[in-house]
This record gives structure tokens, sequence and C-alpha cells, in this order.
């Protein structure tokens, strides 16, 4: 019971101190929150997604809340891969965990383009592909709501990429092993999911939609038990790592992940309502793996028992 | 900027649906400053799931006091704790008014509707401070917005009335009061906080009549510290128009680098 439980994960391409990535596009670029927590304490996080040139996003409101939940609508405002190159990245070249860096595009060509780009810079571990952001096409359209599109796309970047690619699938499809095992097939390193649903909420008074861009992308733990089951399914399906997240806010829910099949998960809205949540639920982690004297927790990964 | 999960609630007054609650947090309270906020956590469970942002109405050496009306559940729930809860709270945040600039012998107002004096009280005894006596312009729809007049007055900060019913001061906006005492005491610089058709027509005057004037934006926040990039208003910022975050960048803007239609 002594014993110091073993909380690193082996993904193949890269090792974690801890399974508790914060999830892209919740984290900033993860200096927004050291007033907060100690960003060594993490797994690693996913630098919010960046075209190659800065991107102004979607007109307000941006945010609506519901049950549970938060449905975003923010159109993926960014920086641009220059300004994070030259100001963000040296902030973040002695940090003891891994920096993924959130990656997008308008087309093939610009995928490569930003990939290519920071292939030249040092301090990054890996490249999530962000093919699945319901903001930023018309009527929530993505790439990886079609397995040609996700398969041609992770290909073109993975021939090219000096680092190991993540691909970040959408939940908004009929059904998500296609696209994941696309995505491995092109040659992706792992499969993050979920990103969020396609939502709306009217306002009954005005008879308007909540947000200006009429849909968003719900997250929180109101999605978890849907997310939680479409990691289960791919799990299954694929060899390469899933990468598991949607709605998680404790460790009890990292464990109902790692028990689907998912090797590490990333935590997304839960930073913005409690932003030292992360160090919280590695500690928590450690707390459950002595209580159950569990060695590895690796050993929970796809642990789950017949009904 | 701050997070104190276990602040403890050590006052609580009510005036219909307007609530003011003291809250001990001496490390938030020591760094406050007039326009600055607060987010807090209204369920410990997940609804509803964000935090609130809150100005920051007073300051004592341990506590902050924050101002609001019941607007929905979160504001309901906050309004339904009592002295002696804790209180889970981010601050301060945000970069409150720019006071510095202000020149020697320069006269201030204010400007506040319904819920919008909340920070107009800070700002008030810190302008005090700094030998800027701060004459206030205080609307509602009805008497029962203005609680705070008698506050005001009892710490010698003069505040002229307004409501649209009439029932107390002024018949009519608040706007339409503040130029009425425009011709005879028209201040150099204008603080503002209220409901955006109030703030849209003050700023029309006051680039009309070329004063000085921070406004304080409200938005729904996802996070209020700047990483969810949800609550952005158009601000002109070196010459261009960009969606810029309240929480971060303001909420306290000068009135003209904001464009108020967001186009």
């Amino acid at each position: 019971m002594t014993d110091t439980p073993d909380l690193s994960v082996e993904l193949g391409f890269l090792r974690l101190k801890n399974p508790i990535l914060a999830a892209s596009g919740t984290f900033g670029c993860g200096l927004e929150f050291t007033p907060f927590i100690d960003l060594n304490e993490l797994g690693g996080f996913v630098v919010k997604g960046l075209y190659f040139e800065p991107r102004s996003g979607n007109p307000p409101p941006r945010l609506v809340e519901t049950a549970a939940g938060l449905i975003n609508a923010i159109g993926l405002q960014g920086i641009g891969v220059k300004h994070f190159t030259e100001t963000i990245l040296p902030q973040l070249k002695d940090l003891q965990t891994a920096v993924l860096v959130n990656i997008c595009g308008e087309s093939e060509e610009e995928y490569v383009r930003v990939a290519d780009y920071l292939n030249g810079h040092e301090g990054i571990a890996a490249y999530e592909l962000n093919i699945s952001c319901p903001n930023v096409r018309e009527g929530g359209r993505c790439p990886a709501q079609n397995a040609e599109s996700t398969y041609s796309l992770v290909r073109r970047v993975k021939q090219m990429s000096a680092r190991p690619i993540l691909t970040k699938l959408t939940p908004n499809v009929t059904d998500i092993t296609l696209i994941a095992r696309s995505a491995e097939e092109a040659g992706s390193d792992a499969v993050c999911l979920v990103n969020t649903f396609l939502a709306m909420a009217i306002d009954i008074h005005t008879r308007r939609p909540k947000l200006a861009n009429i849909y968003g992308g719900l997250s929180g733990p109101a999605i978890k038990p849907i997310a939680l089951r479409m990691v289960h399914q791919t799990a299954a399906v694929l060899s390469i790592p899933v990468i598991g997240m949607g709605g998680i806010m404790s460790a009890a829910d990292v464990v109902e992940f790692l028990l689907a099949g998912a090797s590490a998960v990333q935590v997304g809205t839960a930073n913005f309502i409690q932003p030292d949540i992360l160090p919280q639920i590695v500690e928590d982690l450690r707390r459950f793996l002595v209580k159950n004297n569990i060695k590895q927790i690796t050993d929970l990964v796809g642990g789950i028992k017949s009904p | 900027m701050l997070l104190d999960t276990k602040a403890e609630i050590v006052g609580r007054e009510s005036w219909g649906d307007y609530f003011l609650l003291t809250i001990r947090s001496p490390s938030i309270a020591e760094k406050a400053v007039p326009g600055q906020f607060i987010m807090i956590r209204t369920a410990s469970g997940p609804y509803p799931l964000l935090r609130r942002p809150f100005s920051i109405h007073d300051r004592k050496k341990d506590t902050i006091d924050i101002y609001f009306q019941i607007a929905g559940e979160g504001t309901a729930l906050l309004a339904a704790k009592k002295q002696g809860d804790e209180c889970d709270i981010i601050g301060p945040l945000g970069n409150g008014f720019l006071l510095d600039t202000l020149a020697e012998g320069r006269t201030v107002a204010a400007v506040g509707g319904g819920r919008g004096i909340a920070p107009l009280f800070f700002l008030g005894n810190e302008l005090q401070k700094l030998g800027f006596p701060l004459t206030v312009y205080y609307g509602g729809l009805t008497s029962g917005d203005l609680p705070l007049e008698k506050k005001f007055r009892d710490k010698g900060i003069p505040v002229h009335c307004s409501t649209d019913d009439g029932s107390t001061g002024f018949h009519g906006l608040v706007t339409d009061l503040f130029l009425s005492f425009l011709p005879s005491s028209r201040p150099d610089h204008l603080f503002v906080c209220g409901p955006d058709p109030m703030m849209k027509a003050l700023s029309r005057i006051c680039l009309e009549e070329r004063i000085s004037a921070q406004f304080s934006l409200e938005s729904i926040m996802g996070c209020g510290f700047g990483a969810c990039w949800g609550c952005v208003h158009k601000i002109k910022t070196q010459g261009e128009a960009e969606w810029t975050k309240i929480c971060q960048e303001g909420p306290v803007f000068f009135t003209e680098d904001i464009i108020w239609n967001n186009d």
C-alpha cells in the first residue's frame, strides 16, 4: 500500500507522466492557467487551434449554457502560427510536460503549411489535427464527417510531419468507428474523441437562436455518457491509442474512460469552471489507485468487464 | 488573480430582487481595483455549470462586496446563500477603470443603470481618496431599482436619480437626466456601467460632446480569465477593430474604441 502507483502512460510515440491532458480550445496556450496550477503536474496540454494566419472567429454571442452543458461557437479565433512560435512557444520550452499543438486549416494545403512551419520549431511533442470543429463551416460541417476526406488529410499531414499525429474526431457522424479506422489507416498515431456535439438553443421570447452562429458545439457533463460509448466502440476496433474526452469533471470520469479503452484522456470544459481541476484529478486518480491496490494506471485501460 | 474556494459570506442585505453580499477574501480584496470583477461558482453540481461574473461593488481590508439582481438560476442560487456560507470565487479579474491618467482639477461623473451601479460605489470611494469627487447619475425602471441611493449619499457621493415611471427623481431615462445637467455641470471624464442601450446612447453623447469616457461592458463568460474566448466584443486596438476578450482586455474600454453594434 505504501508503493506510489505508476500514473505514467506510454502511447507508443509519446510517454506521458500521467494520462491527463488539457483539451484544445479550453486551455488557451497553457499560460492562462499558471496563476492557478503548475503545468508540470499535467500529462500534457493541447494548445488552442492554430491556422497559419491569425483568425478572427465568430461574432458574439458565442456561448450559451444549457443543462449541465455549454454550447460554444467561438469559431477558432486565434493568433496564427508565427505569433505562436515567436511569443508563446519560447515561454513553454522549459516545461516538463507534453505540449501538443492543435492545427487547423481551411484546406489540406493549409494543414500542411501549418505543420511544415511548426516542424521547424522545437518544444512540441505532437500535433493534434483539428478536423472536427463544428463552428467554422456552414451547418457544422467538417472533414471528420467523411472517411475519405479524413484519410486524405491525415495521410498528407502524416507524410510530411516531423511529429506524431493525433486526429481529433467529431461525434456528429453515423458511425465514428469508420472515421477512426480511416485515420488509423492513413497513419494517424492516435485518435482523440470526441469533439463537441452540434447543438443549438433558442430564446423563446425573441425567438432567435441564442448563438449568433445559430449552431455550436455542446460540451460538458451532459455529453459524457455518449462520448464514453463512442470511445468504447472505437477502442474495440483500433490498434492505435484512443484519447478519450467529453464532459470529464472528475477522476471517476477518467477511470470510466480508461476502462472503456482510452489510453489517456483530455479534460476541457471543466477547466473553465475549476481552473485548478487538472492537478486535483491527477491526485484523486493516484488515491483511487492506492485505495484499489492498482500498481499502474495502464492496468485500467480497456478493463471494462462483461455486464 | 486568485482562486479562493472557501471565501465566507460575512454579510448579506437585500432589497426586492437586489442583493448585496460581503465576502471575506483578504488576498482578493487586497489586489482589487474599481471596475474589476470576480467569478463565482453558484452551484457545487453541474447546473448551473459556469461561474457567474460580478463587478466588485466595494472593498474593505479583508472583504469584497458584490451587488446583483436575480437574473436567472445562478443569481437565484447566490441570492439564497446565507451569512456563514462558503463561496467559491476567482478574482480580481479584468483591467478595471483607468484612474492614473486623470489630471488634477478634472471633474468626474458616473452613470449607472440598474444593477450597473455595482462598480461605481468602489469607484467613487477610490476617486474620493484620490481627490476627485464623483457625481453619480443613477437610473432605473422604478424606485425599487435604486436601493443604493442612500448609501452613496451617506458616503458623501452626490447622486441624481431617474426612473422611467417617475416614482423617484427625474421622470425619464438616465441619459436624459445626464443631458439635463450637462450645461451646468459638464464632467471632464465619465464612467459608465449599465444596460447596452443606455451605454450606446451615452457613448454617442460622449463622442459628440468630446467627453472622455470609460465603459464597463458585460457579457456571458465561460471562464473569466481569458481561456475560452467566449466573451468578445469588437474593440479597436491600434486602429484595427478586433474581437476582444471582455474578461481579459476589459471589462473597461474607452468609448472611442468600442464598436457598439459589433460590425
